[in-house]
């Protein structure tokens, strides 16, 4: 813990509008880092009782740049993030069940920062989908 | 969900009645044009789908969600029919951020189908097809082939 750790509030204050809209929420931290969720529902639904692969790649997205936020601030630091690329592996269809995203920072460099998100429901350790996605920053200074 | 003259599949019907009732109604997709082995799609710019409130940019998770709609399309206008599918890994490239309160387009691209995987890519552009904002490849399963 540092002084500059933020904490769920701080973290959900900084989720954008489309997060809100996708009914995403902060269900908790793991070494500092936010665990991203949202209920099932007709929001994300894509063939009838399973998530949606667009919904479920928002909330791995959601998870990374959630992660590098935090760890960002943790820093004490600033930055302007901009993607420059994700890509996502489905390994299971979402059933009717809450969805958890977290997003791990394999890299946090000067200009570029590698995440990897990973995403599961009932059971931790059956991931449904996975992200890798890279990132380019602007630090101010 | 085929045309009531030719038999055919078809991706405005689909997008209109099924995708309008899940996630694709919820951020607001609609359909713009397709081809035999293309579609394109539109994503209406929206408050609630911003990722920036300070610029107002669209944030990338509608774009994926449209590319992948618009790539899954794709399959079953080259195939003439729908087939239950899933994807299987889908990458998107950005070039850049969508202009402001511009509509995004996303037009997804089947460029071959086997028995079990159908190969697709495409491009989201905001009105110049020739300056797109990001770039996707991906791939889809066919479900209806049983697993050996």
């Amino acid at each position: 813990m540092t002084e500059h750790d933020p904490d769920i509030e701080s973290i959900v204050a900084m989720l954008p509008p489309f997060a809100h809209h996708m009914g995403m929420t902060v269900t908790g931290l793991e070494d500092g880092l936010p665990v991203i969720s949202y209920d099932f529902g007709p929001g994300v639904t894509g063939r009838p009782g399973f998530l949606h692969g667009g919904a479920l790649s928002g909330l791995l997205e959601v998870a990374a740049y959630s992660a590098l936020r935090a760890r960002i601030a943790q820093d004490g630091a600033k930055a302007q993030l901009k993607p420059v690329n994700v890509t996502v592996d489905f390994m299971r269809g979402g059933r009717q069940h809450r969805t958890f995203a977290l997003g791990k920072i394999t890299r946090l460099g000067q200009r570029v920062a590698n995440v990897e998100s990973v995403a599961w429901q009932l059971d931790r350790h059956k991931i449904i989908a996975a992200a890798r996605l890279n990132f380019l920053l602007k630090r101010e200074v | 969900m085929s045309d009531a003259r030719t038999g055919e599949f078809d991706p405005r019907l689909f997008t209109e009645t099924i995708s309008s009732h899940g996630h694709g109604g919820h951020i607001g997709l609609e359909y713009h044009d397709h081809g035999v082995g293309w579609v394109e799609l539109k994503l209406p710019w929206r408050e609630e789908l911003v990722g920036d409130s300070e610029t107002g940019i669209l944030a990338s998770g509608p774009i994926i969600s449209m590319m992948d709609n618009a790539t899954s399309l794709s399959v079953w206008t080259k195939l003439g029919t729908f087939r239950p599918q899933v994807t299987l890994d889908l990458r998107v490239d950005y070039m850049r951020a969508a202009k402001p309160k511009a509509t995004v387009y996303g037009r997804g691209e089947c460029y071959q189908i086997k028995r079990s995987i159908a190969f697709v890519r495409g491009i989201a552009h905001d009105g110049d097809p020739d300056d797109p904002v990001a770039h996707v490849a991906g791939t889809f399963i066919n479900l209806d082939v049983s697993a050996s």
